[in-house]
Formats: structure tokens, C-alpha cells, sequence
């Protein structure tokens, strides 16, 4: 298949490695240069533990156990350690992962697990505040907090629900402080808080830019970017990076750079893919298709709002707005109501909204048809896909289903998902390259 | 009279559309234990409980991904089938994800005049859990007020206080028969009771309760008790599950199920704003395990349970793929265990291998009387 674009390497892209990896040896050598540890989802307003310190590093769940989930040898090590103690095979592959690395005291970066000293997360699905009161009692006792942050959808939120959740973070400092010892910094606070602001806001304008022909982005490589802000989307380094991939994203698209030079069709997927077979990203390369990302990548920690014009785009952060944030609790309500528009937490109330949001997704970034994982892994993003399926087939839109597990491999049949492909491309009208 | 209940049970559906006939007020369907029914009386308006009925089905197939639990898809099943089709309202209460897609599939597709999602708190040990309820079941109250065009009083309040405590304590006058050494009831008359509670006027259930107790004196003194078990887990009104469990020489003498005990555990206990009196009894009931952190309320509760009811086994079951029980089995096990229970997981669908589970039920009976052997 001839090119139609020009391509090239993103310039960005060794520096996201290097943060990513330096988060995880950070986080391993946290306690011998005398810093803190702190666990949790990387939903946990991770903000706010920063108010300790600037040697304070975290270990997010999702994305530890993902990096575990590609390495498909130790993740079977991991899933059966944690079958063996007990706990059932259809639970999220992520926290069996985390599990069975505590459970193994292996760390998937070497060495061993490193003990968190406490653990800081937040619960929306049925599994995270249970996923970390058993990571905190494998791991002997750890102090644990968990913030419940289900409060129903972002427009339907007001006052009552919004102080629900800034009142926990309230008695989530005053708690950090009693266990770790240390005086809390507001300024610090203020500072991550406007970082992540900063971080979200420009990975949302990022991901509007791939509306682009032909998009500058495809998702297997968004994949290893957005995973940024997964990790610590309230440190400068995050946000001065994604301001800097936006950047060279929008430079991409003045002069016309595909992430696949044969881009001729256009399709996003849903949640999390299965880790160990991103292979089929580049299978479907073979067709002249790129996927464009998804509701997933980019709304797991992308922030976006309906700009003037009625397309979506980046939200408009307080500071743009002119909000002043000079103490904590301006920090954390500001901090609740930015991450209560997150489009990944509208959904868990109704199919409708994530429908809503996939189908503008479908028009605004120029779609010829949708792959729906249907993940047997994560029962959050995977609540009411079904419901999405039939909402984006009524919109007009060619979907193709392929079931598996973003963290168990075992649970994903790749040549069947191939197979799939094939068939799907057919119904488009798609030929392959030979 | 205590046959009533089973009557009931079956013709749940009857029942409703009879007392609507008769009474002309509305009927609200609600998926979750969690939904304060004494707001609902204080309207007038009968809450009947969404619950399955054990059918294979494929009428759910395209709106739910095969990996949630079969109860959730059964319930939904109910309403595609139309036999649901006398409510005037459904409602949920914040618990798991799985029980919230049956609900919101249901207001697509069964579209009914009321529909309201009550964000009950997941974090009920925060102290910021009792104000954050009050103001949710105070926008509740506005909306039901709304829905039906009846100002709902305090007075109100308090008479759907009242209905349901009264009903409580009833139940738990029962529960107490059920320590003694002759348990008067079986553990599936006890099901049949109160899962019929949930589906019917608490008026008429607690006057029949009030009869019953009466008769429960000397009842079933010559029946062989067995082995005294007790039933731990998620949703369960499997009363074929529970006949040949009894069937097989043993006796369920307690629950902690959301069909069982844990549904009227704890009373609402007036404290001058009714509103918070009954938010604070929701925040305080025994916990569904998707509640049920930072420390872990269940384990103490199910071992008074044990302890106080004599019970010499337990069967830890669970409806397939139900993540929040799955979370919580390992620890449930290990703390009856080390405490010298023994226990049995099953993990139920919508149907239940009957042959296979008698089995090991029969195999799990068997190992109890061996320790009363030595």
C-alpha cells in the first residue's frame, strides 16, 4: 500500500519513556534517599498528597499493573499467585496483577515490591476501595484511606456532592499528616493542583488535534503518552510535557504528518486493550486503518468541554477563567470539580453518556467505524457497553466486538480477534496490503 | 398463617396489581436495599422489590455483557417480559455496577413515568457520609413529592418510620426463634419471609408477622435440625438452593444476605429530624461489601451472627461474577475458618446445578458430623 502522507518519529517521544520510567525507579528508591511512598488508583487525587513534600512518589495501580500485564510471563505469575490465596479469576486483571506482585514481593522494574508506607486512592467502580484495603492488609497493615468519589454524573453535580468529596480530602490531610508525620503545604498543594490542571487540559487539546486528516496521533503510540498522567498528571514534568507533545502534535498537523502514511479509514476502540497483543494496532495498519484513540484514551484523564463553536475541546482550566486559588480549600474544590467533569466517570451512571460522548467522538474525528473491547478485565469500562454498541449502530456506525482481558492474557484469543479484523474490514470495504 | 408468606412469595405480582386496584396509588419497583422505603411510604406508594425468577433467558443478550452477574440480567429479564408492567416508577439506590446496568437498561427500554438514581454513599465510615445522605434523601423526598403531587410532612416521615420498624423488629422477634436449640422455622420459611416482605405492603406483612410469632411457639419441635448452618453472600432467593440444602440434613438458621437479614437488621432510630434518623440507619445497617471499608465491619458482624445463632458450618455463596462478594470471600473464609467454622463456596447462576451442589453440600454435611464424632 503506497503512502498517501508523510511520516515521522515524534520528537517527544524518548522523553515520555524516560519520565515514565524515572516515576517507577523514583518510586523504588524513594525510602534510601528518605522520601515517602504512597499506592493507589491513578484516579486517587493525586494532587494532594504532594502537599507533603517534593520526595513523596506514588505507585498507580492501573498502570503498574498494565506494565505487569504486558509482560505476559510474569503477569501469569502474578494472576495465578493471587488464584492461589483465594480470590476469584473474573475480579479486574489489573488488581490480581497488583496482588500478585505484592504476593510474590517481585516488582515488575526489579528488586522487590516496594512496601508503600501509606496508601491514597479513590473508589467510582465496585473494586478500587476494596482492591487497596487488600493490597493494605497483604502488605501487613498499611495505612489506608479511600476517598468515594460516586457521586452521580458532572451535570447533575451541586453543592451537597461536591463538599461529599471536598470534606474527605479535608480529612485526608489532616490523616496523611498523623501517619506520615509531616506538616502540610498548601502551596505545594496549590502548585500540583494548577499542574494538573495544566497536564489534563493539554492532553484533551492533544487528542482534539487528532481530528486531523491524516491524524498526527495513532492510538497504540497514545497509548505510552496519556500513560503520563495516569502516573502523576499533578507534577510539572507531566504537565511542561504535555504542553510540549501539544506542540509538536500541532506542528504535525500544520504540515500534514501521519502517525500511518497509508491512512485511509478511521476507527477508535473502548477501554483498555488487552496489554499483551497491541500487535493488533499494527495488524490493522496493514488495511491503511488507524485507530484514533478512544473515549478511553482520551478521557481517562483528558479534560474536555463543548467549546463555542459545538465541537469538543480542551477545558478551560480556573487559572485561564481567572479563578484565584489561595488556600487548601480553594485547592480542593476547584481540584473536585475539575475531576468530576472527567469524561471516564460520566458513564458509570448511565450507557447514555458514554453513548453521547463516543458517537460526537465518531462525527468530530471523521470515523468509518468503532472496535469495542468488550473486557472481560475492568467491570467499570466495561459497564453499559453493550448499551454503547447499540446506541452507536443506531447513530449509523459499523462496530466490531472482540472480547478479552486487558490484564489477563490467558483470556484473549488473538487469532480470532485477527479474524474479526478481517471480516470487519471486508464489511467496510477495506482491502489489505499483500 | 406462615404459609401466607410463600403464597405471597409466588404471587408477587398479584399482589401488587391487586393492592394498586384497590388502593389507585402508584407502585415503585427498586433494584437495591439501599432505597429508603420509609420516604416511599410516607408517600403512599408501594416499594416492591426488582428480583429474578430463575428462568433461562437470552432476551438480556444484547443489552448486557455476558461478564456481569446472571442476577442483574435476570432482574432485567423480568421487565423485558413485561411482568413488571403495573409499576408506575423503578428507583436504585447506589450499591454495585452490575445491579446499576439492569436498572439503566431498564429505563431505556422499559420506559415507566418515574425513574430516579439515589448516589447513596459508598464511604459510609466517613463522618462526611450522614450530612451528604441527608441532603440526597432530602432532593429525593422533593422529587417524590413531584412524582406523586403529596406534600411529604415530617408527620409522614415518622408513619414510614414507623411501618418499616415495626416490620423490623417483627423479623427480628422471628430471627431470635431461630437461636434456639428447635429452630421453629426452616431457613426457608425464614427466606420465603422475608423476601415476601419486600414485595407487599408492610402492613400486611407485619400482621401476618404478628400471627405467625404466635404459632411459632412449639412449632416444629419434632423436626430433625441437623446440622445448624448459616448462609453468607450476595443476593439470594433461590428457595430450590435452600429446600435441598435443608433437605439434606442440616437447618440454615441465619443469614447475610441483602435478601435476608441484612435487609432489617437495624431499626431507624428517631433522633427529632426524621430525614437524618433514617439516613443514619442506611449508613449503619450490616454492609453490602461494596461499602464495606476502610476497616472491615462485616467479619465482626458475621461472627456475632455465628456465635449468637449456633451455627456449626457455613456456605459462603455467591452469584457469578458478583466482583464485590468475590472481593470479600477470602477474608470471610479465612476469619470463619480460624475461627473454627467450617465453610462451603458455592457460586450460584440463574439456575442452579442442583445434582452437582447436593453433592457437595451432602459431602460438606458429612465432614460436620464427622467433627462431632471426635
Amino acid at each position: 500500500m503506497a503512502d498517501k502522507y508523510p511520516t515521522e518519529k515524534l520528537k517527544t517521544w524518548g522523553e515520555a519513556k524516560d519520565i515514565r520510567l524515572g516515576y517507577y525507579k523514583d518510586f523504588a528508591e524513594a525510602h534510601e534517599k528518605g522520601g515517602l511512598r504512597w499506592a493507589g488508583g491513578a484516579w486517587a487525587f493525586d494532587a494532594v498528597p504532594a502537599g507533603l513534600g517534593d520526595d513523596v512518589h506514588s505507585l498507580t495501580g492501573e498502570p503498574y499493573a498494565a506494565s505487569i500485564a504486558f509482560n505476559k510471563e510474569f503477569s501469569d505469575e502474578c494472576l495465578e499467585a493471587t488464584e492461589k490465596y483465594g480470590f476469584a479469576r473474573d475480579l479486574c486483571s489489573y488488581m490480581r496483577n497488583y496482588w500478585g506482585s505484592i504476593l510474590l514481593n517481585k516488582y515488575n522494574f526489579g528488586g522487590e515490591f516496594p512496601k508503600p508506607d501509606f496508601i491514597w486512592t479513590d473508589h467510582i467502580c465496585c473494586s478500587h476501595a476494596k482492591w487497596y484495603q487488600v493490597a493494605a492488609e497483604l502488605e501487613g497493615g498499611v495505612p489506608y484511606y479511600c476517598i468515594d468519589v460516586a457521586v452521580g454524573p458532572h451535570e447533575e453535580a451541586d453543592e451537597n456532592r461536591i463538599e461529599y468529596i471536598v470534606g474527605q480530602l479535608h480529612d485526608g490531610i489532616e490523616w496523611m499528616e498523623q501517619v506520615t508525620g509531616r506538616t502540610y503545604d498548601d502551596n505545594k498543594l496549590i502548585e500540583a493542583v494548577k499542574n494538573e490542571f495544566r497536564s489534563t487540559s493539554a492532553w484533551a487539546e492533544t487528542c482534539a488535534l487528532n481530528k486531523a486528516i491524516p491524524a498526527p496521533l495513532d492510538e497504540k503510540s497514545m497509548y505510552s503518552l496519556y500513560v503520563l498522567g495516569t502516573l502523576m498528571k499533578h507534577s510539572k514534568v507531566v504537565a511542561d510535557f504535555y504542553e510540549k507533545l501539544r506542540d509538536e502534535t500541532k506542528d504535525r498537523v500544520e504540515r500534514g504528518i501521519a502517525a500511518v502514511p497509508t491512512e485511509t479509514t478511521r476507527v477508535m476502540t473502548d477501554t483498555q486493550p488487552p496489554w499483551a497483543f497491541l500487535r493488533v494496532f499494527r495488524y490493522l495498519e496493514q488495511y491503511g486503518c488507524v485507530s484514533i484513540g478512544s473515549l478511553y484514551t482520551f478521557g481517562l484523564i483528558g479534560l474536555f468541554e463543548v467549546k463555542e463553536d459545538g465541537s469538543w475541546g480542551p477545558k478551560t482550566t480556573p487559572m485561564e477563567l481567572g479563578t484565584s486559588i489561595t488556600n487548601r480549600d480553594e485547592a480542593l474544590t476547584e481540584l473536585v470539580k475539575w475531576n468530576l467533569a472527567k469524561p471516564e466517570w460520566q458513564h458509570f451512571y448511565s450507557p447514555k453518556y458514554k453513548s453521547d460522548m463516543m458517537i460526537r467522538i465518531a462525527r468530530e474525528w471523521k470515523l468509518d467505524g468503532v472496535l469495542l473491547h468488550y473486557n472481560r478485565g475492568c467491570e467499570g469500562l466495561s459497564l453499559g457497553i453493550a448499551e454503547n454498541r447499540l446506541a452507536l449502530q443506531e447513530a449509523g456506525y459499523p462496530v466490531m466486538i472482540f472480547e478479552g482481558n486487558m490484564g489477563d492474557e490467558r483470556e484473549f484469543d488473538e487469532a480470532r480477534t485477527m479474524g474479526r479484523i478481517d471480516a470487519f474490514m471486508e464489511t467496510l470495504g477495506i482491502m489489505k496490503e499483500v | 398463617m406462615i404459609e401466607m408468606f410463600k403464597e405471597w412469595f409466588d404471587a408477587r405480582h398479584e399482589y401488587a396489581k391487586e393492592w394498586k386496584e384497590k388502593t389507585g396509588g402508584k407502585v415503585l419497583g427498586y433494584f437495591c436495599t439501599y432505597v429508603p422505603e420509609e420516604i416511599l411510604y410516607a408517600a403512599d406508594v408501594l416499594p416492591v422489590r426488582i428480583l429474578g425468577s430463575h428462568e433461562p433467558q437470552d432476551v438480556t443478550e444484547p443489552y448486557i455483557f455476558g461478564m456481569f452477574c446472571p442476577f442483574c440480567r435476570d432482574c432485567l429479564a423480568q421487565g423485558l417480559k413485561g411482568r413488571y408492567d403495573y409499576l408506575d416508577g423503578i428507583m436504585i439506590s447506589q450499591s454495585c455496577l452490575h445491579i446499576r446496568q439492569a436498572y439503566t437498561s431498564w429505563e431505556m427500554h422499559i420506559p415507566v413515568p418515574y425513574s430516579y438514581y439515589l448516589p447513596m454513599p459508598n464511604n459510609v465510615q466517613s463522618p462526611r457520609a450522614l450530612p451528604y445522605l441527608v441532603g440526597e434523601m432530602e432532593k429525593f423526598k422533593k422529587s417524590v413529592e413531584e412524582w406523586t403531587g403529596k406534600t411529604i410532612t415530617d408527620d409522614d416521615l415518622n408513619r414510614g418510620i414507623e411501618i418499616m420498624n415495626r416490620n423490623r423488629e417483627l423479623m427480628m422477634q422471628v430471627y431470635e426463634t431461630r437461636k434456639g436449640e428447635k429452630p421453629p422455622l426452616t431457613g426457608l420459611e425464614a427466606m420465603y419471609m422475608v423476601v415476601s416482605g419486600q414485595m407487599m405492603h408492610k402492613d400486611d406483612h407485619s400482621s401476618t408477622l404478628e400471627g405467625t410469632l404466635k404459632e411459632l411457639d412449639g412449632r416444629n419441635a419434632d423436626r430433625n435440625v441437623g446440622q445448624r448452618l448459616m448462609i453468607i453472600g450476595s443476593e439470594d432467593d433461590d428457595t430450590e438452593f435452600i429446600n435441598m440444602v435443608e433437605g439434606c440434613g442440616a437447618t440454615l438458621v441465619v443469614d447475610d444476605h441483602c435478601t435476608g437479614s441484612r435487609y432489617f437488621w437495624n431499626t431507624v432510630e428517631p433522633n427529632g429530624s426524621p430525614l437524618e434518623a433514617i439516613a443514619q440507619r442506611y449508613i449503619d445497617r450490616p454492609r453490602c461489601p461494596s461499602k464495606d471499608w476502610g476497616e472491615r465491619s462485616r467479619l465482626p458482624h458475621i461472627m456475632k451472627l455465628a456465635k449468637d445463632y449456633n451455627a456449626a458450618g457455613a456456605i459462603l455463596v455467591q452469584q457469578k461474577f458478583c466482583d464485590p462478594h468475590e472481593l470479600d470471600i477470602p477474608a470471610i473464609k479465612n476469619e470463619l475458618e480460624s475461627n473454627d467454622i467450617p465453610t462451603l463456596f458455592l457460586e450460584l447462576d440463574v439456575t442452579v446445578p442442583i445434582g452437582q451442589f447436593k453433592t457437595r453440600v451432602e459431602a460438606f454435611l458429612e465432614m460436620l458430623m464427622e467433627e462431632d464424632l471426635f
